[in-house]
């Protein structure tokens, strides 16, 4: 399982690439690996406003359906169009290929987020 | 082999079929604009090529009456074929809604008494019969939360709670009536999380759905202390029946603190599901809470079935007439057939059958919970994939190769590679030594010969499906030649 260092990840397996007061958002490799061959992404419309742990994205693969939830309150500036044509391309490269670039509402929200460390601790634990 | 669509065997000039005259006024006044101007293009084959076609592809199908189907959460037990002959009296089969009530009194009868037996087995007070499935109920019962809090000018309420072990129905129906749902986790135990439940309920929750026992087949035995905390803060319980065969008889949502219940007649009570139904999902509530139900209710006045409308907190509607009246038929018959112990016998065996397949079961498969269960258990494929890279998708497909409809796979969702195996109590100890014995099949092909298993199934029409290539690229649409 592959964890990029220099990224913040929830519990719900989602990476954070923050730069500045916008970030990345995407699903990392655990998400990825447990959710098998991804089929369809469904995506939020930009400025589509959030609060912290609200779903943005919706995530179908053969297995299951998930949803992708923002840690933080924030708004949307842009979002990956690739993937609504290319779903694999999460499968491919989770970490290249981000969902959406969020302006962030509340920077205290990152506070809870783990760096790459932990997460992989984290990851571990739950394999048990 | 592949069969051919009847389109494909058309042979035009082969039907010689002819109708026979309309005996009444053929004018219709419809619009030119609206009008046929082609002939229908039906396919022509004999009589005889017609059955044959049917017939190959009756051949194909497979249900409880071919064999053993151990889809878990979905208790596909045998039914009866006495349902079918009850169904069938032409006192019930050959009346139209629209009769006028007193011609109808049997019929009205059968609902009254159906409704009061429902009652009495989830410990309710009133019932609907409308309901068409499992998920309709559910839309009816959140429907009925929805006009309870309304009616009380408790508007903020917003939520629901669902567990995260819930069938994916819940948070959908919760989502279709217009709440925002909220997942309550379970503790390591595979139960609701009391902490995590009391951290979510607020005075923003208008009410849990729950399934008792949940999908991983395990009592969920802080239900006293849920309801407490539910109520405590305003909220109202709703059961999901899906599970009830394990209970039936033996406890009842309503004592367990429930306000709502739905119950599955094509689960519970025999008749037949699958294919599409029609099923049934009754739906019964407390007392409080009878004014909401959709109209009519069947009331006894005097010795007279009377159809009551006059119900100003109804939520309506929620099937035309009176729901899947022939199915109501057919559970009615299988409890009166039943009666109260026998009914009760239904949830021992269904449990113990459970319990003989997870004990034996367990030699060759990792049992994520492996204690006492009730109607149905979780295993997964933990050891074949570590060993030799099998998933639960390939037993599945194996199991094709032996002749069994394959348990539910990747469901629920809190166990990774979750195999959910639910036997229910109409299988015979001989049927499951033969399943445990297939299982136990796959599982030395898996170490031995791997290979076999992550290609199968190798007996069927259809060999494995491309279901990712399906999905990413859906042809939905036949054209002739193509």
């Amino acid at each position: 399982m592959r964890v990029e260092k220099g990224l913040l990840y929830t519990e719900n397996h989602e990476w954070l690439k923050v730069e500045g007061d916008k970030a990345y958002i995407g699903i990392t490799d655990y998400a990825q690996e447990h959710l098998g061959d991804i089929v369809f992404v469904e995506l939020p419309e930009v400025d589509a406003e959030f609060d912290a742990d609200e779903g943005i994205a919706v995530i179908e693969s053969v297995k299951a359906v998930s949803s992708v939830y923002t840690p933080v309150a924030c708004t949307i500036l842009e979002v990956n169009e690739e993937l609504e044509g290319a779903p694999e391309l999460l499968n491919e490269d989770c970490y290249a290929n981000w969902i959406a670039l969020i302006s962030i509402k509340d920077m205290d929200g990152l506070n809870k987020l783990m760096d790459a460390e932990a997460y992989e601790a984290f990851c571990a634990e739950q394999e048990e | 082999m592949m069969s051919k669509l009847i389109f494909e065997k058309s042979v035009p000039g082969s039907n010689t079929f002819s109708l026979p005259s309309c005996e009444v006024q053929e004018t219709l006044e419809i619009p030119a604009d609206f009008m046929r101007n082609e002939e229908l293009k039906l396919p022509e084959v004999s009589e005889v090529e017609a059955v044959r076609h049917f017939t190959e592809l009756s051949k194909k199908a497979y249900g409880v009456d071919s064999g053993f189907y151990p889809l878990g959460s979905c208790t596909m037990k045998y039914n009866p074929k006495v349902g079918e002959w009850a169904a069938r009296l032409p006192g019930f089969a050959n009346i139209h809604p629209y009769q006028p009530e007193e011609t109808v009194q049997g019929a009205l009868e059968l609902i009254y008494e159906m409704e009061k037996m429902c009652c009495e087995i989830a410990g309710m007070d009133r019932f609907t019969l409308q309901p068409a499935a499992g998920a309709h109920g559910e839309m009816t019962g959140v429907m009925i939360i929805k006009a309870y809090h309304k009616k009380r000018g408790d508007e903020k309420r917003t939520k629901i709670l669902v567990p995260d072990s819930a069938h994916g129905t819940n948070p959908a129906t919760a989502n279709v009536v217009g709440f925002d749902v909220v997942e309550v986790k379970s503790n390591s135990r595979g139960l609701v999380d009391i902490e995590d439940l009391k951290a979510k309920m607020n005075d923003e929750v208008a009410g849990l759905m729950l399934t008792n026992p949940n999908t991983l087949g395990l009592f969920e035995e802080e239900i006293v202390t849920i309801a407490s905390i539910v109520h405590e803060g305003g909220g109202l319980l709703y059961y999901d029946g899906a599970n009830l065969n394990a209970i039936m008889g033996v406890c009842r949502p309503g004592d367990m603190g429930f306000d709502i219940v739905h119950l599955n007649l094509h689960k519970t009570f025999a008749t037949p599901h699958g294919g599409g139904g029609p099923g049934a999902g009754p739906v019964g509530v407390k007392a409080h809470l009878a004014e909401f139900l959709p109209v009519p209710v069947i009331e006894k006045k005097g010795d007279k079935y009377v159809l009551d409308y006059d119900r100003p907190m109804s939520i309506g509607k929620v099937k035309n007439f009176y729901g899947n009246f022939g199915v109501v038929v057919k559970a009615y018959t299988y409890i009166k057939a039943l009666g109260r112990d026998g009914l009760k016998d239904v949830a021992y065996n269904a449990v113990l059958n459970a319990n003989y397949l997870r004990h034996h079961l367990s030699k060759y498969y990792h049992i994520p919970y492996n204690r006492l269960c009730k109607h149905e258990f979780i295993a997964n494929s933990k050891f074949q994939l570590d060993k030799s890279g099998i998933t639960t998708m390939d037993i599945a497909k194996r199991l094709l190769d032996y002749g069994y409809h394959p348990p539910t796979v990747y469901f629920p969702l809190i166990v990774n590679e979750a195999l959910m195996i639910e036997p229910t109590e109409t299988e015979s100890k001989e049927r499951l030594d033969g399943f445990i014995k297939a299982m136990a099949e796959i599982a030395r092909e898996a170490e031995e010969e791997p290979e076999k298993v992550k290609n199968a199934p190798h007996t069927t029409v259809v060999k494995r499906i491309d279901e990712v290539g399906a999905a990413r690229n859906p042809i939905v649409k036949w054209e002739a030649g193509k």
